[in-house]
């Protein structure tokens, strides 16, 4: 069963109705505080990219649950700039510089999984994952 | 995470009976386990509040919240904390590279240095990082002719070390005419200023000694003068070639000179890093060296060479500021 819903992102506030949403649907399908709270990060930084780096975006999340795997699906999409080298955003210490924690390479720890699709000129598309253990 | 948790409501629930400094010593090395199992921040924080739990099961519901709101204040340390860990690999896994580079550095650029029975050679070349921007060459033939080169980039560690590789190359191409100073720099120049980035320079000096005939012919090109010990004197005069650093314009020229080499004469070849003291300011870093020479001239060169080395580290506190090399030749 998939079970979709989404946050449009256009003012900052909207971050906040992204992590509402991302945080009620971890805790339906059962994540703990602590996984809760990882996820609701997760959607935050997403969503603050949009916000700071796209002005317009979206933030849509999929509660999937089978007989084999309940996950959490965060696909956060934009129609922003794009990124250059998707490779360089995904290292270390590249966006943070000064390690404050943030930036893709921390939103993939939180989560299972992170792709990122990207088009100079369209937009970015990345989809974040994590499954209930 | 489960055995984790329950060691540690035993440790805390102790700690808030005893309260003892003993207690305390085992909460720190339980933190060193979790540390070695990288257990996130958030983590130690919803198995602290899981304990207290247990043990005070009636305050909880009061200070739930506030819990729950410091999980969220970790996570994001958590994350900054993962980060640099991952840095910290990072770093280490370059510092192995790194390693591996200096160690094929040294191979590749390892000097042998020729024995004559005329000469006494000697020579030091100690790197300031891992990697040394200065080189030495020699070409001999026989008991007749010998060359050297000192060479020095300007810059030090992995960017002086790669552009010396090339000067290496670009002298051992050169043994058909090593006998000509003049030639020598013009076409290192050449290859330096064609395949190196404008940023870098290289200074040499490059001096060949026929040995038959006592004659030492050298150039130079911006590099440190050389000194010439006359023993019948006991004196030193310096030993200069105007010429342009390598690498600067296509087509310089180097003019050559030539002095006469007597019986326990020396030539004293080295790079800046020798002469330039910034310790202290009222030294003449040239007079240290030549005094040392003069009082221990009966030494042998590479004796010679390392007593400079040691000496002059002594004069700068052990904080040499440049590479190190120093090449003596001793009739």
């Amino acid at each position: 069963m998939t079970c979709k819903s989404s946050v449009e992102i256009i003012t900052e506030w909207d971050i906040v109705a992204a992590r509402q949403l991302g945080r009620n649907e971890a805790k339906a399908l059962g994540f703990d505080t602590v996984d809760q709270a990882r996820i609701t990060t997760a959607i935050s930084e997403l969503a603050r990219n949009i916000y700071l780096y796209a002005s317009i975006g979206m933030i849509q999340i999929e509660r999937v649950e089978t007989i084999t795997e309940k996950k959490i699906v965060v696909v956060a999409s934009d129609q922003g700039p794009g990124i250059k080298d998707v490779r360089k955003v995904m290292e270390d210490g590249y966006s943070t510089s000064g390690g404050l924690g943030a930036g893709l390479p921390g939103v993939k720890r939180l989560m299972d999984s992170l792709d990122i699709h990207s088009v100079i000129g369209v937009g970015t598309t990345i989809r974040a994952e994590k499954s209930l253990r | 995470m489960k055995q984790l948790e329950s060691q540690y409501t035993k440790i805390l629930s102790d700690y808030m009976v005893n309260q003892t400094e003993k207690n305390l010593y085992i909460a720190q090395n339980f933190t060193r386990q979790l540390i070695q199992k990288s257990i996130s921040p958030e983590d130690v924080v919803s198995i602290h509040k899981n304990a207290v739990e247990q043990i005070f099961p009636d305050q909880m519901s009061e200070a739930q919240p506030a819990y729950d709101f410091l999980i969220e204040v970790m996570v994001h340390y958590g994350m900054a904390h993962r980060e640099h860990q991952s840095l910290l690999q990072k770093q280490a896994e370059y510092e192995m590279e790194m390693n591996i580079a200096t160690n094929i550095q040294k191979t590749l650029l390892k000097t042998y240095v020729p024995q004559l029975q005329s000469i006494d050679i000697g020579k030091i070349s100690v790197p300031i990082r891992k990697m040394n921007g200065d080189y030495v060459h020699f070409f001999h033939d026989g008991e007749d002719y010998l060359s050297v080169a000192v060479t020095d980039v300007v810059g030090k560690g992995v960017p002086a070390a790669l552009c010396m590789s090339m000067v290496k190359y670009g002298l051992e191409t050169l043994a058909y005419a090593y006998k000509d100073p003049s030639y020598v720099l013009e076409v290192i120049n050449r290859v330096i200023e064609k395949g190196v980035d404008d940023s870098m320079f290289v200074s040499m000096f490059y001096g060949c000694l026929n040995v038959k005939q006592n004659i030492f012919s050298y150039a130079s090109a911006g590099h440190e003068p050389a000194l010439h010990y006359r023993a019948k004197v006991d004196q030193f005069f310096p030993v200069e070639a105007k010429g342009l650093l390598l690498g600067v314009l296509p087509e310089t020229s180097y003019s050559f000179h030539e002095i006469v080499l007597e019986e326990n004469d020396m030539i004293i070849m080295m790079t800046d890093g020798v002469t330039e003291f910034r310790a202290q300011n009222d030294l003449n870093s040239r007079e240290v060296i030549t005094a040392l020479i003069k009082a221990n001239r009966h030494l042998t060169a590479q004796q010679l060479c390392q007593l400079l080395y040691k000496e002059i580290e002594k004069v700068q506190n052990f904080k040499l500021s440049d590479d190190f090399t120093v090449v003596i030749l001793k009739k």
